[in-house]
């Protein structure tokens, strides 16, 4: 941080944020015991158990680190959500979100908040370390879309690293930007959104349809992936996944 | 032949990479006094979400550990065989790399190479592509092939890269699925 007036968006001073929420077991019901906003990372409480992520401010842009944590205590539930999408902009350097969720044994979360849209420039990085005991219900849902329409998608790392009791359970990482290889019939093809949800889950068998796959972990675990053209597209796709997995 | 070439460099930077650190992780683990292969195994597993590739994968590690036990015998191969009977194909490579004398980056690169060169034959056979066109594609990818066998490997397995390949797992657990079934990988 310079303090110069450099050009636009590097003279914007870059944001530092940590966000958390946090459940607690009260004469036998959930309730949300923490809730820290840090902007741009706002939440507000909206039901009983259930939390939205509100976005005040733009972004994130270029240069900003955002943290939120969320802490699920054993036999309770949270479901986390967003009011609506975020943009993913470009601005003086890389961008980071780092979520960091534990959730306790017998606990269930639900993690479905809306689309990123990576912005033509961005450059993002997304870190998600999720671990999970024994008994727990998890079902965590992601969303990329590969540019606003018809511009050209920014540059994303999304890593997600899931652990139960310990244990590797599912790790992956995508890389989006790189019109070669997002183009790449092995990774995206045609397909302008791509989508996961993570699931505790495990579906009795695999499934195929077009753009929608429902793969069993090697562990107790489901993971389903799709691909889309829109995400109107994508979001029935992976329903219908979580659907067959948690049938 | 320009699908085929994007569809080999895709794979190559995702799974390709990714197999490439494991097989160097399992060459390092080899060397090691004390070898826990069936964490590695583990870690091999949760990169892998198709259960499609995962037994493609299980069977190639078999079968090479099988041969590889024959031409190069060791006591880690036996004991590879013994922790993990069919284990992911990048620890029976990394084992046998070891064993046959060759180093950790040569082991990745061989791991680099067998994640295109399976479906570049394939495409031969299949597709009808000519394959001598077939071969330059493969000889064009050279230089990803080194940068993919340069792939860090920390020695903490929970850091190993894992690349994912969306359409790769469609195609997989499709092809699983087909009637007439030709390849497992």
């Amino acid at each position: 941080m310079t303090g110069l007036l450099t050009a636009g968006a590097s003279a914007r001073r870059a944001m530092r944020a940590r966000a958390a929420v946090a459940t607690a077991r009260a004469d036998g019901r959930t309730v949300v015991s923490r809730l820290a906003s840090a902007p741009p990372l706002t939440l507000r409480q909206t039901g009983p158990h259930t939390v939205h992520l509100v976005s005040t401010a733009a972004g994130p842009l270029g240069g900003d680190r955002l943290a939120l944590d969320v802490d699920v205590a054993p036999g309770t539930t949270l479901e986390l959500g967003s009011v609506a999408s975020t943009l993913v902009l470009p601005g003086d350097g890389p961008s980071e979100l780092v979520v960091t969720a534990r959730v306790g044994a017998g606990a269930t979360l639900r993690f479905a908040p809306e689309p990123t849209v990576l912005a033509t420039g961005c450059d993002h990085r997304v870190a998600v370390r999720l671990t999970v005991e024994a008994g727990a219900n998890v079902s965590w849902r992601e969303e990329i879309v590969l540019g606003r329409h018809g511009e050209p998608s920014g540059r994303c790392l999304a890593r997600f690293d899931a652990t139960l009791d310990g244990l590797p359970l599912l790790r992956q990482e995508f890389t989006a930007g790189d019109p070669a290889l997002d183009s790449s019939p092995a990774l995206y093809g045609t397909a302008r959104c791509i989508g996961t949800t993570f699931l505790t889950a495990r579906a009795a068998e695999p499934y195929v349809a077009e753009g929608l796959a429902v793969l069993p972990l090697s562990g107790p675990g489901t993971l389903v992936t799709a691909l889309a053209a829109d995400a109107v597209e994508l979001r029935a796709r992976l329903e219908q996944g979580e659907r067959l997995a948690s049938r | 032949m320009a699908s085929l070439e994007a569809f080999l460099r895709g794979r190559l930077c995702t799974a390709g990479a990714t197999a490439a650190a494991l097989t160097a992780a399992a060459h390092t683990l080899a060397a090691c006094a004390r070898r826990p292969w069936p964490l590695l195994d583990a870690e091999a597993d949760a990169r892998t979400a198709s259960p499609a590739q995962r037994d493609a994968a299980r069977t190639q590690g078999r079968l090479l550990l099988r041969v590889a036990r024959r031409v190069w015998p060791s006591p880690v191969l036996d004991e590879l065989a013994g922790a993990v009977p069919s284990p992911h194909h990048p620890l029976a490579l990394g084992a046998a790399a070891h064993a046959a004398g060759a180093t950790s980056e040569e082991a990745a690169l061989a791991a680099a190479y067998h994640a295109v060169a399976g479906p570049a034959t394939a495409a031969v056979r299949l597709l009808g592509l000519d394959p001598v066109d077939v071969h330059g594609v493969l000889a064009g990818l050279a230089p990803d092939l080194a940068a993919a066998a340069r792939t860090p490997h920390p020695a903490d397995w929970a850091a190993l890269p894992a690349g994912a390949a969306p359409a790769l797992d469609l195609l997989a657990e499709a092809h699983a699925r087909a009637q007439t079934r030709m390849f497992v990988s």
